[in-house]
């Protein structure tokens, strides 16, 4: 009896075993087929893997495509998990480079890089610029004028209604609504936030009161999670306004913005502008081109309210082929081309000609 | 002999595949835990302005996230435990066959629905729809701590990321149930219907009583999933780093699950270590929960109905 019992689940085992062993060798074999990229001597051949900024996840994806369609062997891959997951990646040696809405900290820039040469360090380079806007969706008002003083109030939440006088006072003729403000922020931690924050607390330090950083400092309004989250609510609720990566408005108005005396429009011009009157950080390596943004910039047309981001790479990495693919790629993404691409696919403003030129230099010597 | 032999060799191989096996799931387990408690200790051990949120120590920043969770696993249990009784029943007792298998195949296609989907239809069909009810609530009923303004202008609240998760957890606590429902036995129905009981007195009588057990390990089982679920959450809710029972506001209790969603791929330094600690929290509230569970269901057998 009991035999009998038995003897079906010892075959039954026996018959898994051999099918989970051929699925087994199945894996091995699909395994062994993927890494596959010989280096061949005329085109870009071989495998390099970044992680970093959401922010630029489209402008990596244009221009991957379009360095991989020049060189049908090369492989790139960019995985936008987050500025801060990219830099940690980078420096741990999980990633050949990283792309970041802020440059590495004096901390992260003492670290030891895994991937760079010993006694080497990392350099980080601009190929990204989006200018952010302020947007609102408010009905019977498109044409909303604010400066920093009266978006401080309002994102800090003591300016609490739409026809509140010190708005008013910057839009003469304009009727505004007897309506709550809805504000929207990010509620993960973002470059964009931190890129507003920085904004506020250079041109309106007393009505904002807080240091710039990447978690939205006050407990107001409704949170969303993301740029699309942040567009997705604003456009849903009515009265509401919030910060955005102008690739993200789509749908939304977008206010003017008081620079010096007069109050001008968002444009990828005057983005690029601002980031091209801005200084190098000082105190960094000869390559490294980390951008003191000048938030206060009143040129004409300038748009001070804007993201700057890097690829970082080291400046000599411990295998030659991944630091020649790096450089190569990197050129490539700070061309004019791979630059409009990116402003056609992403709504980025391109590299300034003399920033594009200094980006390339230094993508030169990478080694 | 040679049978008996060849029994032997399948009765090692299978005890061996079964010790492995479970021997494989614990070690994973401790696995786990023991990189989330030694990821956490600098965390616990982290002074004033370490930590996010300008928190003093970790507790005070791991509490309004502790309390963001149960009350959002809460709200969702008390909308999706009736309403997946009722369904069970309705499957189970009412409906008429073809009825009920196709419903019943309903409700299992629901359980296989990702995640982002169901946030998703948060953000872009369930939030809109519910605002001008929040604001209808909060106009007249204000009055009622729970439904106080102001009223988020999104309809992006903690009640609306409750209904997501009761939609989840639905599917499963309504399969528990319903087979449950299906197993309560026949001559006890039968017995009552004979006495004169009307439909509902039979399912109150004999029926509930029999089941009373499984109901509690579906809704265990509900509020497991419903405490760790993470995107949906992350994706529907407004939040914010307070303790609040108000359900219509913008400003939200976050989860933890969706808290460590949001901030990790940008956290660096000491606030990973917050977040895998607040990770480590979770494991412990959801290790509780499910003590709790086998301890009523232990307890609650006795009394099944099912022994005569």
């Amino acid at each position: 009896m009991k035999l009998t019992r038995i003897a079906p689940l010892g075959a039954l085992v026996a018959a898994s075993a051999l099918v989970l062993a051929g699925c087994a060798s199945n894996e091995a074999s699909a395994d062994g087929n993927t890494p596959s990229g010989d280096s061949s001597a005329t085109a870009l051949s071989g495998t390099i893997n970044g992680i970093g900024s959401s922010a630029q996840g489209t402008a990596q994806q244009t221009w991957i495509a379009g360095i991989q369609t020049a060189n049908p062997d090369l492989n790139i891959n960019y995985d936008p998990q987050g500025s801060g997951a990219g830099r940690k990646s980078f420096i741990s040696g999980a990633a050949d480079f990283a792309g970041s809405d802020a440059a590495l900290s004096d901390e992260e820039l003492s670290s030891t890089f895994a991937m760079c040469a010993d006694g080497t360090s990392a350099i980080d380079l601009p190929v990204y610029i989006s200018p952010i806007a302020i947007a609102y969706n408010l009905e019977g008002v498109d044409d909303l004028k604010l400066d920093a003083a009266t978006i401080a109030g309002i994102f800090s939440g003591k300016i609490t209604k739409w026809n509140d006088s010190q708005i008013a006072a910057l839009n003469d003729g304009v009727t505004l609504p007897d309506a709550a403000i809805t504000v929207v922020h990010r509620s993960d931690d973002s470059g964009t936030t931190q890129n507003f924050t920085e904004y506020l607390a250079a041109n309106a330090a007393d009505a904002w009161g807080q240091e710039p950083s990447q978690t939205f400092p006050f407990q107001v309004g409704d949170a969303a999670k993301g740029t699309s989250g942040v567009a997705e609510a604003t456009k849903s609720a009515k009265n509401s306004i919030t910060y955005i990566d102008e690739s993200g408005a789509a749908g939304l108005s977008i206010a003017q913005l008081k620079v010096g005396d007069s109050f001008v429009k968002i444009s990828a011009d005057g983005a690029a502008a601002v980031v091209a009157d801005s200084p190098l950080v000082t105190g960094r390596g000869d390559n490294d081109l980390a951008i003191d943004i000048n938030r206060t910039d009143t040129q004409a047309n300038a748009w001070p309210l804007v993201l700057v981001s890097y690829l970082i790479a080291c400046q000599q990495y411990k295998d030659a082929a991944t630091g020649s693919l790096v450089s190569s790629y990197i050129q490539y993404a700070a061309s004019d081309a791979a630059q409009q691409a990116a402003a056609a696919q992403a709504g980025s403003a391109p590299l300034s000609a003399e920033l594009s030129a200094k980006v390339i230099a230094a993508a030169q010597t990478i080694k | 002999m040679t049978k008996k032999a060849t029994v032997r060799v399948g009765d090692r191989v299978f005890s061996t595949t079964t010790v492995v096996a479970g021997a494989v799931i614990l070690a994973t387990l401790a696995a786990v835990a023991i990189f989330l408690v030694i990821q956490s200790i600098p965390a616990l051990v982290a002074g004033e302005g370490e930590l996010p949120n300008d928190s003093a120590n970790f507790w005070q920043y791991v509490g309004p996230l502790v309390f963001g969770t149960v009350w959002a696993a809460f709200l969702a249990l008390l909308f999706a435990t009736p309403l997946s009784i009722g369904i069970a029943l309705f499957i189970s007792h009412y409906a008429p066959r073809r009825v009920s298998q196709t419903l019943g195949y309903i409700i299992d296609l629901l359980a296989a629905v990702p995640s982002v989907v169901f946030g998703l239809w948060g953000i872009v069909v369930l939030a809109p729809l519910v605002q001008p009810l929040y604001q209808w609530l909060g106009d007249n009923l204000g009055w009622i701590p729970l439904f106080a303004g102001p009223i988020s202008g999104t309809g992006r609240t903690i009640l609306t990321a409750a209904m997501v998760l009761a939609v989840m957890v639905i599917p499963i606590m309504t399969a528990i149930c319903r087979e449950v429902f299906l197993q309560a036995p026949r001559l006890h129905e039968e017995a009552a219907l004979a006495l004169g009981a009307t439909k509902w007195e039979m399912i109150r009588m004999s029926v509930l009583p029999f089941a009373r057990s499984g109901i509690v390990s579906a809704v265990m089982l509900g509020l497991g999933r419903a405490l760790g679920e993470t995107f949906a959450v992350a994706m529907v809710l407004s939040p914010a780093f307070i303790v609040k029972f108000a359900l219509l506001q913008a400003q939200n209790p976050n989860t933890i699950a969706a808290n460590i969603a949001l901030q990790f791929p940008e956290a660096t330094g000491l606030s990973v270590n917050a977040l895998v600690a607040s990770g480590l929290v979770l494991f412990v509230v959801t290790l509780l929960v499910n003590v709790l569970a086998r301890w009523i269901i232990s307890r609650r057998a006795a009394f099944s109905g099912a022994d005569a």
